[in-house]
Parts: structure tokens; C-alpha cells; sequence
């Protein structure tokens, strides 16, 4: 037993020693006009061998270290909120004081960290719309950034064709992301699991690769600029009213100009639309379609003897899961105002399904939580933005290991029986 | 009455060269139990299957009260009031006990969106007389204690026992129990059959039966058929079938 214990641990020190003198130890570099191969420095040896040396005993002593972690109690997010009745009383007051707080807080801080906020608010309606699909109806979907894409570009695109408004684009993209869905549902009603998976994985790049290449009617890769920012009832944010006779937000309210208002504005939408999602897809989870989204998770074909459609509940997840991508990317355009295919690649889709996973499968406050950590994170931790992929994966293997359930797991609704 | 609420003819099944039904007639009456058994491989799940829709026959008809239902799609064929349970049980394990009985009425629930978002009287009495459907089926099995429980957190007994409230739940004529006693001690075994017996005289239901326990076919069962190979051996009453010759040698085959 010990014996396998160190050749384990051999075997482990030896791999990682050759994968960092791969990586580490020997630097190509170009000379004027050859390349030429340089040893690490003295340093970087050290740190090398010491890494080499903590995989070796952390391998050998890997039963020690497991029990001495077990017995470290486990963090508890549940237990430092009030129980049960308490809870229920405080509840009101405690979304009330958050949502004052949501509104109140643009105004104190720094421009960098309202923007900051309003891009953790978009992956939050993206989160909350995969979540619909993966960890509701248990549809594994690895291309939902294409409902992304097709937001965007709906409202980029007519916008820029027909001038229409956001606050006319907003629906109409995400009536035009679901309608894509409801495409897409069609070929993938038989598939589950891995097939679907790939399936979607295709989907995605379809649209990508569609959106770069139809370049008469998408621009290409050179994108969508200049998209039209949202207006408050017909009051813009630009220093001047773009038409004749418009007026800016500053002039109507006799206010010095400052950019910060814009920033401040589509904060406050983004709040406004997150408030909205919340409040709908939580009232769609208590209603007989979470419940039957829940049911094809858990047992399609006892879903098929019980009398229920799997086609129309399936299409139905994927259909409103798509819908709120739609209308986080159609949010995402009139922010940006600037979009290109470069945007909806692969891994902001991996990104999505991370938080989703990490947050804990159909657990809402869990999605939310991990769209913060997940946005909010990197920006901290700026000056490692070269490992900022290492992080994530490091992150996502400690949280599978330690808390397979994700950070908030769902709860299961009390439904109280007339006796 | 005299229609059958389930009249066979004639069913057989092939998957490619191998024929796993052939030609199997069965009868239900109303408020009858009836019950299939057969060696193993015989085919009796295979049956259940093309009865529920879960296969598409290859030949023959099914008649569901006076509907022929071969062909149809399973989630149409249950909602006319045929209901089946599975050889293993089959819950949704994740979800509350009460959510399984719940999902089971979906179709009688108003499930149009904007009702469900806005609460609106019709959307809320049906889903009140749902959770009341529900609490007077958990009653009846005896798990109203565990409503709010996790559906895999139950005990096997208690898990056979909300497979078949589940069903009820839905409000069916006839109910396809697919060796429900299977994995039951004899405590549990011996509640079974008197909850299958109430079924029929209190409910008015009819049962069709797949089971290996004997005594539990022999002593409820008011028709049975015998299937060896996918095809019918014998069909009559407990005792024509205990003294049939045929089935003494496909059970224990010939001196």
C-alpha cells in the first residue's frame, strides 16, 4: 500500500517536473533574425523545484492531508441566514433595503465600477436563462451564446437599418432570440445529454461563423459601431441631441452635462431588467411548466407514461431559456455600442455554463452569486490577468470537489396540505 | 356494461427478425384484475409496452374503450386513462413527494402562461384541487406524513407505494402495475395487494398485472393470462391455470 502510495507520488513529481521545464524552464526568443533557446534563471529553478517537491509530498501524504481537510467544517451559507418563520417576516424588508441599496449605490462609487456592475447584471440574465435550460429542464447547451449573438445583432441591425428605438428592439430581440430556439429545439427533441451538448456546440459556431462571414448584411468581422444608446422616454445622454429640435437628459433637467449619467442610466435598466427575469422565471418555476422542466430532468420517460408533451416542454425551455439570452444581448448592444462576432465566441458560452454549474443547477440566488464571482473576480485580480483562465479552472476544480452542489444548492419548495 | 374497457387482438411486436410478442389477445373488463405472468424473457414487459405506446405494434389492434390506441403516441395514450407504472420505480427522485403528484396532474392544471403569471381564479382553483387530489391519494397510501420529503429519500416500499399514488393521481381507468411487489418484504407485499384489491372495489378501476410473487396473482387476480415466448399459453381463472399442464412444464419444464 505505502509502496503504490510513492510510485504515485514519483510519477506525479516526475510529470510535473517535465511539464514545467517544458513550459518554464527553457524560453525561446528571437536574436535580431534567429530564434535561440535560453535555460531558466537561478529563480526560476528554485520555484520549479520547490513546486516540483509540494506535488511530490502533497502526493505522498494525500490520505493525511484528506482527513486533516475533513475535519475542517465546511462552509455554511445557509446557516448565517435567520430560520424559517423569522425569515419569512424579514424577506419583504430585506429585498426592499437591497433594491434601495441597487439604486443608491451608482451614485457613490466610481464610474469603472457602475460599468463593472452593469456587465456582472448581463451575465446575470444570461445565467438566469441557461439556468432555465440546464439546470431546470437538465438540457445540456453549450452553444447559449448564439441567443446571445442573435439578440445583439437584432437590435444592432435595426438599428442601424430601420432607426428603431431600444426600448422597441428589447422585445422584438428577444422574441427573435426565442424564435431561434424554437429552431433549434426541433432537431435536438431526441437528443440528451453528450449528443445535445455537441449539437448545441455546433449551433453556436454556426452563428458565429454566419455573422462573420455574411458580410453585405452583418459587417463582418469589423462589426456593428455606433449603435444607438437607450433614451428615457425620448431623452438622450449625448452632450447634444443628435436630430434638430431633440433634447439631451442634461437640458430637459437644467443640469451640467457629465458622461457618468449615461453610465448611471443603463445601470439602473440593467437593474430594472434583472428585477424582471427574477420575478418571472421565479414564478415560472413554481407554475406546472417548472415543475414539468423539472420532471424531464429527472425522468423523461416517466414524464411520457404521466400524460405529459416532452416535445412542448422542452421546446418551451429552450424556447423562453433563448428569449432571455436575447434580451441580455440586446442590452449588451445598446451598451456597448459596438459589436463584432468576436463577442459571442465559444468561451463566453463556457463562461455562462460555469455559472450556472458553480451557482448550483436551478438554484436562482446561486446563479446570481456566481455571475458576481465570476465577473467580478478577474477584475480584482488584474494583475494576473494572464492566469485568469488557470484561475477559473482551479476554481472550478476546488468547487466540484468540495462542493459538487454549487455555492447555493436549490431548495425545494414547502407546499403546505389542507389536512 | 358489457364492453371491455381493453380488448387485444392479435398483438405482436418483432424487432427485426426476432419476434418478442406474438399474436397475445387480452381482455380487461371493467372492475376487473387481471393479471399476466410468464417465465422470464417472455415478453410481458414488452406488451405493457406497445399497450402504453412507449412501442408501436407491429401488428394487431388495441382497443381502450372502444378506441383503437395502437399507434398513438404514449403521452396521448395515457391521458385517455391508460397508466403504467415500471418495473423499477420510476420517480422523479429530486423533486418533493408532493411535486411528483403535482407534475402527474399536469395536464388537468391550466398551464397556460399569462393565467399561471397573473394567478387568476381559474389557474389557482385548479391548482387547489390539485394539492387536494394529491393529499387524498398520499392518504390513501399512507404517505401524507412524508409530502414534503424527497421523492429518493423514501424507503423502496414507500417509493413502490407513490409510483402507483402517482398514477391514480391522474385519474385513470385502467392501471398497467409492472411487477409492483418486486424487492417488497412480505409485510409490504401483503399491503399491495390490499391496496390493488381497494382500487378495483372502491375506486372502480381496472388492474392489468405483471408479477412473479404467485401468491399475490393467485389470490386478487379474477383472469389471468400465461406468456411463454412471446406467445399465449394459457388465459383462465387462479385455479384452471394452477392445474394446467402447460404451464407446469414452461415454469418447471418436463419430466
Amino acid at each position: 500500500m505505502h509502496n503504490n502510495k510513492l510510485q504515485s507520488a514519483l510519477f506525479a513529481a516526475g510529470i510535473t517536473l517535465v511539464l514545467a521545464c517544458l513550459m518554464i524552464g527553457v524560453k525561446l526568443d528571437t536574436e535580431s533574425t534567429t530564434l535561440a533557446v535560453r535555460g531558466a534563471t537561478a529563480e526560476q529553478w528554485t520555484w520549479i523545484g520547490l513546486g516540483v517537491s509540494l506535488v511530490f509530498l502533497s502526493q505522498l501524504f494525500s490520505g493525511q492531508i484528506d482527513t486533516l481537510f475533513g475535519k475542517l467544517p465546511k462552509p455554511n451559507v445557509g446557516g448565517l441566514l435567520p430560520k424559517g418563520q423569522k425569515m419569512t417576516t424579514l424577506k419583504p424588508w430585506l429585498i426592499a433595503a437591497l433594491l434601495v441599496g441597487l439604486v443608491i449605490w451608482p451614485f457613490m462609487v466610481s464610474r469603472g465600477s457602475v460599468d463593472l456592475a452593469t456587465l456582472t447584471l448581463i451575465y446575470i440574465m444570461l445565467g438566469l436563462g441557461l439556468n432555465i435550460v440546464v439546470g431546470l429542464a437538465g438540457l445540456l447547451d453549450l452553444g447559449f451564446v448564439a441567443f446571445y449573438a442573435v439578440g445583439a445583432y437584432t437590435y444592432a441591425l435595426l438599428s442601424m437599418y430601420f432607426g428603431l428605438s431600444f426600448w422597441i428592439c428589447l422585445p422584438l430581440s428577444a422574441g427573435f432570440a426565442a424564435l431561434f430556439g424554437f429552431v433549434l429545439g426541433f432537431p435536438v427533441l431526441r437528443l440528451r445529454g453528450d449528443y445535445l451538448a455537441i449539437v448545441t456546440l455546433g449551433f453556436g459556431e454556426i452563428i458565429r461563423i454566419l455573422l462573420n462571414n455574411w458580410t453585405n448584411v452583418t459587417n463582418g468581422p469589423s462589426g456593428i459601431s455606433g449603435i444607438a444608446k437607450p433614451s428615457l422616454f425620448g431623452l438622450e445622454f449625448t452632450r447634444r441631441a443628435k436630430e434638430e429640435g431633440g433634447q439631451t437628459f442634461h437640458e430637459f433637467f437644467g443640469i451640467a452635462y457629465s458622461s457618468s449619467y449615461k453610465i448611471i442610466f443603463l445601470y439602473l435598466i440593467a437593474v430594472l431588467l434583472v428585477c424582471f427575469l427574477i420575478y418571472l422565471i421565479n414564478r415560472l418555476m413554481r407554475m406546472p411548466i417548472g415543475r414539468a422542466w423539472e420532471a424531464l430532468r429527472e425522468d423523461e420517460i416517466a414524464c411520457r407514461s404521466l400524460g405529459l408533451n416532452r416535445t412542448a416542454i422542452k421546446l418551451s425551455a429552450f424556447t423562453l431559456g433563448a428569449s432571455t439570452a436575447g434580451f441580455a444581448g440586446s442590452f449588451f448592444a445598446a451598451r456597448q455600442g459596438f459589436i463584432s462576432p468576436e463577442s459571442f465566441i465559444f468561451i463566453e458560452s463556457a463562461i455562462i455554463l460555469a455559472i450556472v454549474v458553480l451557482g448550483g443547477m436551478g438554484s436562482q440566488i446561486g446563479v446570481i452569486l456566481a455571475a458576481i464571482v465570476m465577473t467580478i473576480l478577474p477584475e480584482l485580480a488584474r494583475e494576473f490577468s494572464e492566469y485568469r483562465m488557470l484561475m477559473f479552472g482551479l476554481l472550478m476544480v476546488l468547487m466540484m470537489r468540495w462542493r459538487p452542489e454549487g455555492l447555493v444548492p436549490m431548495k425545494r419548495p414547502h407546499l403546505e396540505l389542507k389536512q | 356494461m358489457s364492453q371491455l374497457l381493453l380488448d387485444v387482438h392479435g398483438l405482436t411486436m418483432r424487432f427485426g427478425g426476432l419476434v418478442a410478442v406474438n399474436k397475445v389477445n387480452l381482455a380487461v373488463k371493467h372492475r376487473q384484475i387481471v393479471s399476466i405472468i410468464g417465465p422470464n424473457g417472455a415478453g410481458k414487459t414488452t406488451v405493457f409496452n406497445c399497450l402504453s405506446g412507449f412501442y408501436i405494434p407491429s401488428e394487431g389492434s388495441v382497443m381502450f374503450n372502444g378506441h383503437e390506441v395502437a399507434g398513438l403516441k404514449d403521452f396521448q395514450i395515457s391521458r385517455q386513462g391508460l397508466v403504467r407504472t415500471f418495473q423499477h420505480v420510476r420517480l422523479f427522485s429530486s423533486m418533493t413527494v408532493i411535486e411528483n403528484m403535482l407534475v402527474a396532474q399536469h395536464r388537468h392544471l391550466n398551464t397556460n402562461l399569462l393565467s399561471g403569471l397573473f394567478k387568476t381564479g381559474n389557474y389557482r382553483r385548479l391548482e387547489q384541487e390539485a394539492m387536494d387530489r394529491a393529499a387524498y391519494w398520499l392518504k390513501e397510501v399512507d404517505l401524507l406524513d412524508f409530502a414534503n420529503r424527497e421523492a429518493g429519500n423514501l424507503s423502496y416500499g414507500q417509493q413502490r407505494r407513490l409510483e402507483i399514488a402517482r398514477c391514480m393521481v391522474t385519474q385513470p381507468e385502467l392501471l398497467l402495475l409492472d411487477e409492483p411487489a418486486a424487492g417488497l418484504n412480505p409485510n409490504e407485499t401483503k399491503e399491495l395487494d390490499e391496496l390493488i384489491v381497494r382500487l378495483r372495489d372502491e375506486h372502480e378501476i381496472s388492474v392489468l398485472l405483471i408479477e412473479h410473487d404467485m401468491g399475490l396473482v393467485m389470490g386478487i387476480s379474477d383472469h389471468i393470462y400465461v406468456i411463454a415466448q412471446g406467445t399465449p399459453l394459457a388465459d383462465g381463472n387462479a385455479d384452471q391455470i394452477i392445474n394446467n399442464p402447460d404451464v407446469i412444464k414452461a415454469y418447471l419444464g418436463e419430466e
